[in-house]
């Protein structure tokens, strides 16, 4: 470990003077200037695009900017790779962790930063560091635990963790609540507030006002490469940070009329799954889903919404055996042995959870992602052949009708950025017209100008007397959209709520598993959810 | 050829001059000129030749099937004669292009060609395998004697079936082992499978092996040596691989039908040529190198089978006539 | 957005790397003391120099349009089909067995029989591995591989055994009948009364070959099937949830691409032999890999790499057969030929990207 520079009292911990980064033709970055105090939280906030991750990666080395400067504690850096950074005192924890999972805790944390050949040594200074480390930041995790069993929010303690130990000053965190339940998230901030005043400082990467709001000392807004706008969090609000970063007005809550629902669409009885593994992942699962209303099904990733969507989407995982029995429209529906062909055809639209991996094909061209699932249809078909003009006319008039942009069938999918890429999913699954849409994290990784137009075609469908299922880890979504909310919680409801009566907390208890006014949690909650609760009083 | 030789012989290349008038020519088949067998040894004819005449030859490797027939009708239309090719694979080509050269001659190892200006070389080799099973029978103390072939085709069925007679003729009760080394050319050339094999027909009993593989024979003929068991070359000579371990080389006369053929010039003379045990065409090789081997029991078994076999008392039966053995 | 304009991607990356390739070929020629420049003047005569080249150069690349295609389509659907060389062997037997049983007349009613020989007996043979690979998850690269080694034992054995003709010493069956002989291409150019490729294996499947190509890009990017394969070639999970079977795709494509890699026998085996022997393939099937690869996986980059492996492989045996080029070192120079188009193609293609991008940003 090399000693940390001599620090100018005053100078900021970061400035960037001017860095400006192009890829061919996309000017990511331009003329970014940037002050970040030391000791404090520093957010930057801007839509998709904007160049918050390109930025992020010059400073941690993986790119080289075109021009411009980076100054570290006032000294000016030239940062070649992340070792480079490291030295700096610059600690990253990315969204997607890079831990090895089948390694414990501790050899994750000396991972990379072994010193000598023997790892004895290294392991057990490791083993004191990570215990000060752990009382003095309430970052308790056991060091002899495989990463691959705990909890997303405690993989997350290990990341910081690993660059505390490598003598980080300066942390930064791109997104780093969007796998956390909501009691998580508040103890994720309580330990950067403890950073903080300890004189560390941190940049968060985030793309929700709330959290800006509640735990940034500063906000810097980009839009489309350039910083807009730096200001005091305490001066500033969320209807002013989400105009600086679309750069015009915008409606933060969903404007609709009360709901009229009618006669249920689909009606989905003691549903359960096992699947290929043996892990039970439905456990009963009875839900009514009528025309005009939006419901909405809450609840932490990975607690069987994934399964639920597929199922009803007609393409459950192979080897799962499902039982249960679901109604559309008063008739059965088939569970198994049919494909998402069918489903489409029997009226039910599904924008999936994940874009990039099941909505789209990224390599294809936007007009043929407009066909995507609705390739047999019979307007697409001329005699042996797909009839190329058909499908570019209508999406064509899709892209135009759903403002993607840029506007130009012929572009393939992933050179649209990700609220284009989800416009065109939700136009195709929308534009059809279905009795039942489908819907998993609408506007996961989608820039708030993007959000509000899919919300509004959610409403229209809703409007137009259409069923819709929302799924979505959003509670805020959840709660602007929803006309009933359903809380899921290991495979099963937890408990239904009307969202003008729900409160976050109340929500957030259901999404951890907790029954609210019950003493005792009800049977079989596994340990991992316990913990929430008590770590959070 | 050394590196450093080729390197002084040219810095341009050296385009061979095509076969000058009545030079002869040799074709090798796809195993190619240095085969460590059956290639080999006619290269070895051909040198013989050159080395006694101080002629000059040309000779042509294949790179596919399709060659064949550019390699021969090229070698013709420049004036090499006569040609000479090796290998069966030749002789459907050879049936096709002969009748538009009638002033060309052409030999053939292996293979028939009924054309009035190819001569047609063939080899008794089920006679010289008899001999070899004989003294295999002869020297093996377990009964059990083994055989283990190159690529599986007739050619070798044919080695195998002599081999099988002259076995159960001498001992009726021997067991005999036989195994092929595969079914792609590559067979020709794997002498670590060949030794692998090897060591299988130990484990079951084998004290004496015939390779009839090629390149393969190489590794059968060193992990007999390595064993301490007795092994039986093919094609050439190879008692000297290792002296007092190989008990016989069934040897086939490919160099000498080679250099007889160059001899014969422009005369060649059209027709079938059998090789047989009686002509010197096959024989058992016996020599210094292992003449301990070599009991008077053996020999005596060995000249009765011989005389038996050119006095037309023995008749081996030749696996080609109908594709079956009468031994197993 | 890309990187470098269409053309760069397509042509001059693989003239690039084609020219490295030669380049140390060329050095490697130059250690053995010989003229790298009057090599490269025999194989381009020899290959390209008169119709007679032209012709040899043709027939062997029919055989690499068939495999690479067979690569191709197998490519797109996300497989790796390293089966080309069994497939075109057990297309081989079709072919024989179709013209063996039936005493044909014409050519031209054997030909579509055999065609269907050629591709229903290589369309099998991938369909146990595609089976394999979509009920059982075993790789297709392993099976396929395996099924390169069953195929050859398997045709060893029904050559030597059942199709032999009794007394003969060659592996081989018997000769085919002769109304059922492919017209040679110079055969037809003399229709037209012209002297072509005189005793040049190049036949009429060429042209099977060509339209194979036209039936293959029009399969792949403008049938419901083409964009199925596609779509699952690219994603599986997408493929599901777009209600496209993985297994009905794994099977279907499999099937098309042993089909095609079948369909060389009647270039090799019908056209060529005229009679299946025990080594037709020849590696075709794995020239195929290479040819499909630096193709681009495009029908029409596959029938110009063909044509470039055609060219290599006459020019080749002209340089093995008429000079004192040892006949490894062909292999050599083809082996360089693919590491260099189709292993290390970001070896050229990331400095060329590169050097567009600048260029870009200085006209920007």
């Amino acid at each position: 470990m090399t000693a940390q520079p001599e620090v100018p009292d005053g100078a900021p911990a970061i400035e960037l003077r001017g860095i400006s980064k192009a890829f061919g033709p996309v000017q990511a970055n331009k003329g970014i200037d940037l002050r970040v105090s030391r000791g404090t939280i520093h957010g930057i906030i801007g839509e998709n695009g904007a160049g918050k991750s390109t930025l992020m990666s010059i400073l941690y080395g993986f790119y080289r900017p075109d021009s411009g400067e980076i100054l570290i504690g006032g000294n000016p850096i030239t940062i070649t790779d992340s070792q480079t950074a490291i030295r700096a005192g610059i600690g990253m924890v990315f969204q997607h962790f890079k831990l090895v999972q089948n390694f414990t805790v501790l050899e994750n944390v000396i991972l990379g930063a072994e010193d000598g050949r023997l790892l004895r040594p290294s392991l057990s200074r490791a083993r004191g560091e990570l215990k000060r480390l752990a009382s003095e930041y309430e970052l308790q995790v056991d060091p002899d635990a495989l990463v691959e069993d705990l909890s997303v929010g405690h993989q997350q303690r290990v990341e910081i963790l690993k660059a505390l130990y490598r003598q980080a000053d300066i942390l930064i965190l791109d997104e780093p609540t969007g796998v956390l339940t909501p009691a998580e998230a508040d103890h994720l901030f309580r330990i950067l507030r403890g950073l903080r005043d300890e004189g560390k400082t941190i940049i968060l990467i985030t793309h929700k006002l709330r959290e800006i709001m509640e735990i940034t000392d500063n906000v810097s807004v980009m839009r489309r490469g350039e910083m807009v706008a730096s200001v005091t969090t305490s001066e500033t609000s969320p209807t002013q940070l989400a105009e600086l970063m679309v750069g015009r007005k915008v409606l933060l809550r969903v404007e609709k009329a009360p709901a009229q629902p009618g006669a249920p669409v689909l009606e989905v009885r003691g549903l359960r799954m096992v699947d290929a593994a043996g892990v039970e992942r439905l456990r009963g699962i009875d839900l009514d889903i009528r025309a005009g209303e939006v419901l909405g099904i809450a609840g932490v990733a990975g607690n069987g919404q994934t399964q639920l969507l597929e199922i009803l989407g007609g393409y459950p995982e192979a080897g799962a055996k499902i039982e249960g029995a679901l109604r559309l429209k008063g008739q059965p529906l088939p569970l198994t042995g049919s494909d998402a062909g069918a489903r489409r055809k029997a009226g039910i639209g599904h924008v999936p959870e994940d874009r990039q991996v099941e909505g789209l094909i990224m390599d294809f061209s936007a007009w043929e992602n407009v066909a995507f699932g609705y390739h047999d249809a019979p307007e697409f078909q001329s005699g042996w052949l797909m009839d190329q003009s058909a499908i570019r006319a209508d999406a064509q008039a899709k892209i135009e009708h759903f403002d993607v942009r840029p506007p130009n069938p012929e572009l393939a999918a992933k050179n649209f950025s990700g609220g284009n890429q989800q416009k065109i999913v939700v136009a195709r699954e929308v534009e059809r017209n279905p009795d039942l849409l489908l819907i998993g994290q609408p506007t996961r990784g989608v820039d708030i100008g993007a959000i509000e137009f899919i919300h509004k075609r959610i409403i229209a469908l809703r409007d137009a007397g259409k069923a819709v299922l929302l799924v979505s880890v959003e509670l805020d979504e959840i709660m602007a959209l929803a006309d009933r909310i359903a809380v899921m919680f290991d495979g099963r409801i937890m408990g239904e709520r009307l969202p003008e009566e729900a409160t976050t907390a109340d929500l957030g208890c259901l999404m951890a598993g907790i029954e609210p006014g019950t003493i005792a949690p009800q049977d079989a909650i596994p340990p991992a959810a316990l913990h929430v609760p008590a770590e959070g009083a | 050829m050394s590196l450093t030789k080729t390197l002084l012989a040219s810095a341009s290349l050296s385009l061979l001059p095509l076969a000058a008038m009545a030079d002869p020519a040799l074709i090798f088949d796809l195993g190619g000129k240095f085969d460590k067998s059956f290639n080999e040894a006619a290269f070895h004819g051909a040198e013989k030749w050159k080395a006694e005449t101080g002629g000059s030859y040309k000779d042509l490797e294949m790179q596919s099937e399709a060659q064949r027939e550019q390699a021969l009708r090229r070698l013709a239309e420049t004036g090499a004669n006569p040609i000479v090719m090796t290998g069966f694979a030749f002789g459907e080509v050879l049936n096709k292009v002969a009748p538009d050269y009638p002033d060309t001659k052409f030999a053939i190892v292996d293979m028939v060609v009924e054309q009035p200006n190819v001569q047609s070389i063939v080899f008794t080799e089920e006679q010289g395998s008899y001999l070899a099973g004989v003294m295999a029978a002869k020297a093996s103390k377990s009964g059990t004697v083994g055989f283990i072939g190159g690529m599986d085709i007739p050619l070798i069925h044919k080695f195998e079936c002599g081999y099988a007679q002259g076995v159960k003729a001498t001992n009726p009760e021997a067991k005999l082992i036989i195994n092929y080394t595969g079914t792609t050319p590559a067979a020709w050339n794997d002498p670590v499978k060949g030794g692998e094999l090897v060591k299988a027909q130990i484990s079951q009993g084998a004290d004496v092996v015939y390779a009839a593989a090629g390149g393969t024979g190489i590794g059968v003929l060193q992990a007999a040596a390595d064993a301490n068991i007795l092994s039986i070359g093919v094609d050439s000579n190879q008692n000297h691989l290792h002296p007092g371990k190989v008990l016989t080389s069934m040897v086939k006369g490919v160099d000498n039908s080679i250099y007889e053929a160059f001899k014969a010039g422009t005369e060649l003379q059209p027709g079938i040529k059998v090789m047989d045990l009686a002509s010197g065409g096959v024989s058992v090789a016996l020599d210094d190198n292992n003449k301990p081997l070599v009991t008077e029991d053996m020999t005596a078994a060995v000249d009765a089978a011989t005389k038996g076999i050119t006095g037309g008392e023995i008749k081996v039966h030749d696996y080609m006539t109908d594709n079956t053995c009468p031994v197993q | 957005m890309d990187r470098m304009p269409k053309w760069a991607d397509v042509i001059l990356t693989p003239l690039i790397s084609l020219a490295l390739a030669f380049a140390i070929s060329a050095l490697v020629i130059l250690a053995i003391g010989e003229s790298p420049i009057e090599a490269l003047k025999v194989m381009v005569e020899g290959a390209l120099g008169s119709s007679y080249g032209w012709g040899f150069t043709l027939y062997y690349a029919t055989n690499f349009i068939f495999t690479g295609l067979a690569v191709t389509v197998a490519y797109h659907a996300g497989l790796f089909n390293i089966g080309g060389e069994g497939q075109a062997a057990m297309g081989g037997l079709g072919v024989a067995l179709v013209l063996l049983a039936v005493p044909w007349p014409h050519w031209a009613l054997a030909l579509p029989a055999a065609m269907i020989g050629a591709a229903l007996f290589g369309a099998l043979w991938a369909l146990i591995p595609a089976w394999l690979q979509a009920r059982r998850g075993s790789h297709i690269v392993i099976t396929t591989i395996m099924f390169n080694f069953i195929a050859a034992a398997l045709l060893n054995y029904v050559l030597v055994n059942l199709l032999r003709p009794v007394g003969s010493m060659d592996p081989a069956s018997a000769s085919f009948a002769e109304p059922t002989h492919l017209p040679k291409l110079s055969d037809m150019a003399l229709g037209f009364g012209m002297e072509w490729g005189k005793n040049t294996p190049a036949n009429v499947s060429f042209f099977v070959a060509l339209a194979a190509c036209l039936l293959v890009w029009l399969l792949i990017w403008r049938t419901k099937l083409g964009f199925e394969i596609r779509a699952f070639g690219k994603s599986e999970r997408g493929a599901l949830y777009a209600g496209i079977s993985p297994v009905r795709i794994t099977v279907i494509a499999m099937l098309i691409s042993g089909a095609l890699a079948g369909l060389m026998a009647i270039n090799n085996v019908m056209g060529e032999a005229e009679r299946l022997v025990l080594n037709a393939v020849e590696g075709a099937g794995f020239i195929g890999i290479a040819v499909a690869l630096m193709g681009r996986n495009h029908p029409f980059g596959v029938l110009l790499a063909a044509l470039l492996f055609g060219f290599l492989y006459q020019g080749g045996g002209e340089l093995a057969l008429w000079t004192s080029v040892p006949r490894e070192l062909i292999v050599v120079i083809q082996a360089l030929v693919i590491l260099f188009t189709g292993a290390l193609d970001n070896m050229v293609r990331m400095p060329l990207e590169r050097i567009f991008m600048a260029l870009r940003r200085k006209g920007a």
